[in-house]
């Protein structure tokens, strides 16, 4: 029993350790200007490409759905403009950041980690060191930087979007005038609601990027090692932006 | 001069590498010849430092590979092309750019990089296949991209991972013909670890065995071809036990 969590230790220790020297590592690589300017670009587009769909398309939907929830709990007791209150302040705090986030970690986690698994195992990575290439700095630092600086604004869009459905169906499907919903949106509503969700959408994004790097390249054993990478990335980024989501709510809130 | 000083390699408890010496002189080509999963790899890994040993140590022309900090491994691996087994072309790269991505690293002019690249391919016979992709390749072509790759470095050392397995007869005496060319025509030194016995006699000035984590024999191609050695002749004769 001691023994178990000695060893559980140690591994945690070590895990730990080596994500230290990984981190190091990707600082290191940022004196690399030759190689990792020009890649971001190329990873940018791509992230962006691949995660807009998606996110938006759960942004829309969230912010019907909220609409109707938040007429449904409040009609007969509060204003009903609080409906542009509750759509707001949810999917700008919580809901635009964290669902896009669990989704692009699915979507985009998923992709980088069996992308630099496959270049893992196939020795690719191998290759482009022997080339005098770091994989720092031509993999890893385009993926994330990528990542911190495209998910917030996939995120803002996805939030500008769910504020456009939610309006729409409160005056389709609810009884709120256009003044009402507006009169909502600004009551309560505070610039850190909006600086919160995106700084938090960044983490979320650097996240799924380096998690999806680390577990890429520690793949091994060919294409059923591919396999097992990517669906850990996706559960690893999944906890992680969770416990990430807890915590900036208990440091910044 | 390669030189493997008594190396020690394993992964977890499972040990690869006991004592591996051995010593790959200017100018040779040298086989090392094994089971798979024997570590010939590995071996061949410690001298880019893409592995660090447990103990024991790789010297290259005097250079302790495994102490060298990132310049001074940056400059070692200047002078080795490495010939993966499965050639490690990058998929989404044309086979020039291929070829021409270790070049890009190095102070080149573009029309510098051009003429080295159409010179490496001119010398594996693949002259006209700039824009094609890897995937659109046989088996036998990516590996000749792979040893373009590394020619167009110019090396003093090229390091060949099985560059025979899996492909047909033919195609395999293509590539020991390569080899050939790439040491007469470019001088350059080469280790070759396969387990083709035909493709090492042809290529190779003396063979090594590494057996249990260390060289069992090592000797002149005819040496090997007449040992004693009870475990290297089952194994050069592929006897089944
Ligand atoms: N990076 C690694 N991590 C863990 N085990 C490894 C690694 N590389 C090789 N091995 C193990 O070392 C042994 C020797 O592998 P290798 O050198 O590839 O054999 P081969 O002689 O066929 O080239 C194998 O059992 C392999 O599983
Ligand atoms: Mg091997």
């Amino acid at each position: 029993m001691i023994s178990t969590i000695g060893s559980k230790t140690v591994e945690v220790v070590r895990a730990a350790g080596r994500f230290g020297h990984f981190v190091g590592d990707l600082a290191r690589a940022t004196a690399d200007v030759g190689t990792w300017p020009r890649l971001t670009v190329v990873q940018m587009r791509r992230i962006g490409v691949d995660s807009l769909p998606v996110a938006l398309f759960i942004a829309a939907f969230t912010g019907i759905v909220l609409a109707l929830q938040a007429s449904y709990t409040f009609t007969g007791t509060v204003p009903l403009y609080i409906v542009g209150t509750v759509v707001g302040k949810t999917m700008m705090l919580e809901l635009g950041p964290v669902l896009t986030g669990l989704a692009l970690g699915g979507r985009v986690g998923a992709s980088v980690a069996a992308e630099l698994g496959t270049m893992k195992v196939t020795e690719q990575v191998d290759a482009l060191e022997t080339l005098a290439y770091d994989p720092h700095s031509y993999l890893v630092l385009p993926r994330v930087i990528a990542g911190t600086t495209m998910v917030p604004i996939v995120v803002a869009l996805g939030i500008a979007t769910g504020l456009l459905t939610g309006w729409l169906a409160s005056l389709v499907l609810l009884d709120l005038s256009t003044a009402e919903f507006v009169k909502g949106l600004k009551f309560l509503y505070r610039f850190k609601d909006t600086w919160f969700g995106l700084f938090k959408s960044a983490t979320f994004g650097f996240t799924i990027t380096l998690v999806g790097c680390i577990v890429g390249l520690a793949t091994r054993g060919g294409a059923e090692g591919v396999g097992r990478s990517t669906t850990r990335a996706v559960v690893y980024s999944a906890m992680l932006i969770l416990v990430l989501d807890a915590f900036w709510a208990m440091i910044l809130l | 001069m390669i030189e493997f000083r008594d190396l020690h390699k394993g992964f977890g408890p499972k040990p690869v590498l006991t004592g591996f010496s051995l010593q790959v002189r200017d100018g040779e080509t040298l086989v090392i010849i094994g089971y798979s999963g024997s570590g010939k790899s590995v071996a061949l890994k410690h001298i880019v430092g893409l592995l660090h040993p447990d103990a024991g140590e790789v010297i290259v022309d005097g250079r302790a590979v495994a102490s060298l900090d990132r310049a001074g491994l940056t400059e070692v691996r200047r002078d080795i092309g490495y010939v993966f087994q499965f050639a490690a072309l990058f998929d989404s790269m044309t086979v020039a750019e291929n070829v021409a991505l270790g070049l890009r690293r190095r102070a080149l002019a573009e029309d510098e990089i051009a003429e080295r690249v159409r010179e490496a391919l001119a010398l594996v016979d693949l002259t006209g296949t700039d824009d094609r992709l890897p995937a659109e390749l046989s088996g036998g072509m990516r590996k000749r991209v792979g040893i373009a790759r590394a020619i167009a470095l110019r090396p003093r050392y090229i390091l060949y991972d099985e560059p025979t397995t899996g492909l047909d007869p033919v195609t395999s005496a293509v590539m020991d013909q390569l080899m050939i060319r790439a040491r007469e025509h470019l001088g350059v030194t080469g280790v070759v670890v396969t387990h083709d016995m035909r493709s090492a006699y042809t290529v190779g000035d003396r063979i090594a065995m590494l057996y249990e984590g260390r060289i069992r024999q090592v000797g002149t191609t005819a040496e090997i071809q007449d040992t004693e050695d009870p475990v290297v002749r089952q194994f050069i004769e592929g006897r089944p036990s």
